[in-house]
């Protein structure tokens, strides 16, 4: 089924005529009380319409929650805290079960440009690919921010190792800013990588033979805090790698009914 | 009488090579059907891994038996051996423990859940006349 039927021609300019079907905007949240708000309220101005705001909160310690229920969003409110990874999928699960046409990942720690999401669309409808990644790291704007030399170093090694995996190159493999068609909300509706589910579900697309492509898009500075990940950071890349080479030892899944996980 | 306590070291260093690799690709089958987590996972083919280096390289188990202070170099193994089950237990202790928890937090949300659909219900009935 194509929906993609309008011509870019037909587009407004927050692309409204871009999908045929409804677009979940997950919105994982955990401990975010300083740039939720913002998030959402920047999203909520962006919707074009056919946008529902799905914010997933995963067992926050601070007002996150609360934030999140002050505007018309849809709230999915984890009983148990179960990591970014469960936090998504819980997005996912949600999408797979309202017959969304797409999904969209967009962190709330104020990363992500709302206004970019026009461009995930765009490319996904261009490129038929499952998965469009917005990355940090394919064309240079000028000012564009790109993260500290040490992370970038990390981000480098892990598209390495993404590469030898699946013969792809994607620049920004830790990008969470990503579009998913329905193909890929019904493979990861049920099972997301737990820990690092960036570079996990690279891998996990290519072994089920869905198409991942990767397009440049602005993103902003951390807003709130640090990243949890500075400290302890060569013994999380060791992870990273150890779980993609862990996923590439998943075969491919064979639904034969929907409910078998 | 003299108690000799040699082994026939090059058998049963073939044993523990072959006895590794078994062990590493079973844990890669449970990860391939999916019962073993990734995290989990990680875990023993690091274990399986070190069996693997200490059974080929048999000059690391004399060096690290030498360096515990321990004449004997199979008793090294089953020292390091041991101690790590000990700290994999107690670490599995730790997790289940998380898991109880979760699980109680979960059955009672379930059951303020019931309770609160039962009252709804009860609610929309006393509307409809």
């Amino acid at each position: 089924m194509d929906m993609f039927p309008r011509q870019s021609s037909q587009l407004n300019s927050k692309g409204k005529g871009l999908v045929d079907g409804r677009v979940a905007i997950i919105v994982p949240a955990y401990n975010e009380e300083h740039s939720i708000k913002s998030v959402l309220e920047e999203l909520h101005s962006q919707n074009p319409g056919n946008w529902d705001i799905i914010v997933v909160n995963d067992k926050s310690q601070d007002n996150t929650l609360q934030m999140a229920l002050e505007q018309p969003n849809v709230v999915i409110d984890l009983p148990i805290n179960l990591g970014i990874g469960g936090c998504v999928q819980s997005g996912l699960l949600y999408a797979y079960h309202n017959d969304y046409s797409l999904a969209i990942q967009f962190d709330s720690d104020g990363q992500h440009v709302a206004n970019e999401i026009k461009t995930l669309l765009w490319s996904m409808a261009e490129s038929k690919a499952d998965v469009v990644i917005g990355s940090r790291f394919i064309s240079s704007f000028t000012g564009q921010f790109k993260s500290s030399f040490m992370r970038r170093l990390g981000i480098k090694l892990i598209s390495l190792t993404t590469t030898l995996l699946t013969g792809k190159t994607i620049k920004d493999p830790t990008s969470g800013f990503r579009a998913f068609n329905g193909a890929a909300i019904k493979l990861f509706a049920h099972s997301y990588p737990v820990h690092f589910p960036e570079p996990e579900s690279i891998i996990l697309l290519h072994k089920n033979n869905l198409k991942v492509h990767e397009v440049s898009t602005l993103m902003n500075p951390r807003l709130g805090g640090r990243s949890s990940l500075e400290k302890k950071a060569f013994f999380y890349m060791i992870n990273v790698l150890l779980g993609m080479i862990v996923s590439a030892m998943r075969p491919q899944e064979k639904y034969k009914s929907l409910d078998e996980v | 009488m003299k108690f000799d306590a040699t082994v026939d070291i090059d058998r049963f260093q073939i044993l523990a090579v072959i006895g590794s690799l078994f062990f590493l690709a079973f844990i890669t089958y449970l990860v391939r059907k999916k019962k073993l987590r990734e995290d989990y996972s990680l875990l023993w083919l690091f274990f399986g891994g070190i069996f693997l280096v200490l059974s080929i390289w048999r000059e690391s188990l004399e060096y690290i038996s030498r360096t515990m202070g321990v004449a004997y170099a199979p008793a090294a193994i089953f020292i390091i051996l041991i101690m790590s089950l000990f700290m994999i237990m107690i670490q599995f202790s730790m997790i289940i423990s998380k898991q109880a928890n979760q699980i109680s937090m979960l059955a009672q949300e379930v059951a303020l859940l019931r309770l609160q659909n039962s009252d709804n219900a009860d609610q929309e009935s006393e509307i409809k006349p």
